[in-house]
């Protein structure tokens, strides 16, 4: 797996009303990596996870995976969403099952890929709710389940922990991280939050807003093995303090 | 008083309370004399002569003709408000096509065709019919593609993103997501519906509930009148609920 962010530049409108929201943004996602673009509201990187997924088209610039441009949506690349992530008249089991019928799999394959997929998020008890019976944490896990069972590539998460409480936050964030190590999937995190992206991301890549470009690529190999521990430690809190006063040199100051 | 509490916090009881008073009044004022009978006859009036047209099998034979009307217009404006309200949801050139059409001819009151579709097509059903189809095709149509429009986005690129390509994403996420709102807006609409058939039968009928009351008014018959607009309304009533029902149970998940 192989995805190649080359050179891209989007715009939307035409003429006087055109705007350009990416300026040549380039990176690398390699199989098993987890990486995450931060950025504020404006920053395009939404954008670039929509192209990504195939849900818009660049203006110029190349989207690739294993070598062949991204011309549209397939299920080799998974999408978590924000908001409205799940079917509210399905199940939690068939939700995560909806892919799988999508793809025409065999009614045992789906049985069985829903119940391990729910046991792999936790929610093997939760199997027959409806999303409005589940907590906001919980819906999350299930699409994050839906998104994997239907064995994407690459997962792109598009700020998949924003609506929810700092508390539930956190623990989603380990959830995750675990998650990654324990299937070795592939994964794209967007977020406005600086530290989510430090506490599970190998590699960091900051957007400064208008145009949206990447102002800064940073490796982050910091100690994992206790992730409590980690949002405390002293290099954490120092990387995190760098790109934070890098971050807020892209905003314009407010008048005081 | 605890039973009497528990009563009437019964979500129904307060409804029942409000029948019960309107009823009551009627009852005393009928009966105090103060009101003319041809103006006001008492509710035993309207009771005596709802039981004869039940035994003369007038009354059944109306409001099958009234109902079979409604459904018969009903079920075909519904039948293709679906497909042409889908359409214009999701594609923006049909949309554009469509729209102002509709949005004009939504302000054209039905009753008002009746002239035309009497010199079209007689004084038989099909005049009738059609004219619930005109009442009801462009408000149920309208309120489909709205519907349509607030499919969340989020949804629909959930399943582009899972492998769904066309006509499933239209079965398995529009539709459902819309069911509620679809199954509603028939609801409201077939209140129009019955209202029309009502006046298409004061127009031109041989037989119907509409019917039955334009003949009452010729012989003064005050009591048939109300008789008929207590019938109009209870068949109504149980049409609504009945949707209502139908609501419940197929669309748990959204009430």
């Amino acid at each position: 797996m192989h995805l190649q962010i080359a050179n891209l530049c989007k715009s939307f409108g035409y003429g006087a009303q055109r705007k350009e929201v990416l300026r040549n943004v380039s990176f690398d996602v390699n199989a098993g990596e987890f990486v995450a673009l931060v950025g504020s509201s404006g920053s395009g990187k939404s954008t670039v996870m929509r192209l990504i997924a195939g849900l818009d088209s660049p203006s110029s610039g190349v989207v690739s995976l294993d070598g062949r441009p991204i011309t549209g949506p397939g299920s080799d690349r998974g999408m978590v969403f924000q908001k409205y992530s799940l079917y509210p008249w399905l199940t939690a089991a068939q939700n995560v099952a909806f892919g799988m019928e999508l793809q025409r799999r065999s009614r045992q394959e789906i049985r069985e890929r829903t119940a391990y997929f729910l046991e792999v998020v936790g929610l093997a008890d939760s199997a027959r709710r409806l999303p409005r019976e589940l907590s906001g944490g919980m819906q999350q896990r299930v699409a994050i389940a839906r998104a994997l069972a239907a064995e994407p590539k690459l997962l792109l998460l598009d700020e998949p922990f924003g609506a929810l409480d700092i508390q539930i936050r956190e623990s989603m964030q380990e959830f995750l991280y675990h998650l990654w190590q324990r299937t070795g999937l592939t994964a794209l995190l967007i977020t406005h939050d600086l530290e989510e992206a430090l506490l599970l991301a190998g590699q960091v890549h900051i957007m400064a807003p208008s145009p949206g470009r990447i102002v800064r690529s940073v490796a982050v190999d910091l100690d994992r093995s206790a992730m409590g521990q980690l949002r405390l430690s002293r290099p954490f809190l120092d990387l995190r303090e760098e790109l934070a006063q890098c971050l807020r040199g892209l905003e314009p100051a407010l008048p005081t | 008083m605890p039973a009497f509490r528990r009563l009437i916090r019964h979500p129904w009881a307060l409804g029942i309370l409000g029948i019960g008073i309107v009823l009551l009044l009627w009852f005393l004022i009928a009966a105090s004399g103060t009101v003319n009978k041809l103006f006001l006859p008492s509710p035993q009036a309207v009771w005596q002569a709802g039981q004869q047209q039940w035994s003369s099998g007038l009354l059944l034979k109306d409001a099958a003709a009234s109902i079979q009307r409604v459904f018969i217009g009903f079920a075909l404006s519904a039948g293709l408000a679906l497909p042409v309200g889908i359409a214009m949801g999701t594609n923006v050139v049909i949309c554009r096509l469509l729209e102002p059409l509709m949005g004009l001819i939504r302000y054209m009151p039905a009753p008002a065709f009746i002239p035309l579709l009497i010199i079209y097509f007689g004084l038989e059903e099909l005049p009738k019919v059609l004219l619930i189809f005109i009442g009801t095709f462009f408000f149920n149509t309208l309120m489909i593609m709205d519907a349509v429009k607030f499919v969340p986005r989020e949804l629909v690129e959930t399943a582009l993103t899972l492998g769904g390509r066309g006509l499933p994403i239209l079965t398995r996420v529009v539709a459902p997501f819309i069911a509620p709102q679809v199954l509603d807006t028939y609801r409201i609409n077939m209140a129009s519906a019955w209202n029309l058939v009502i006046v298409a039968e004061l127009v031109a009928a041989t037989e119907g509930l509409g019917k039955r009351i334009s003949l009452a008014q010729r012989f003064l018959k005050t009591d048939e009148i109300f008789m008929g607009l207590i019938v109009i309304g209870l068949i109504g009533l149980v049409i609504d609920l009945g949707f209502r029902a139908l609501m419940r149970r197929a669309c748990a998940w959204a009430t």
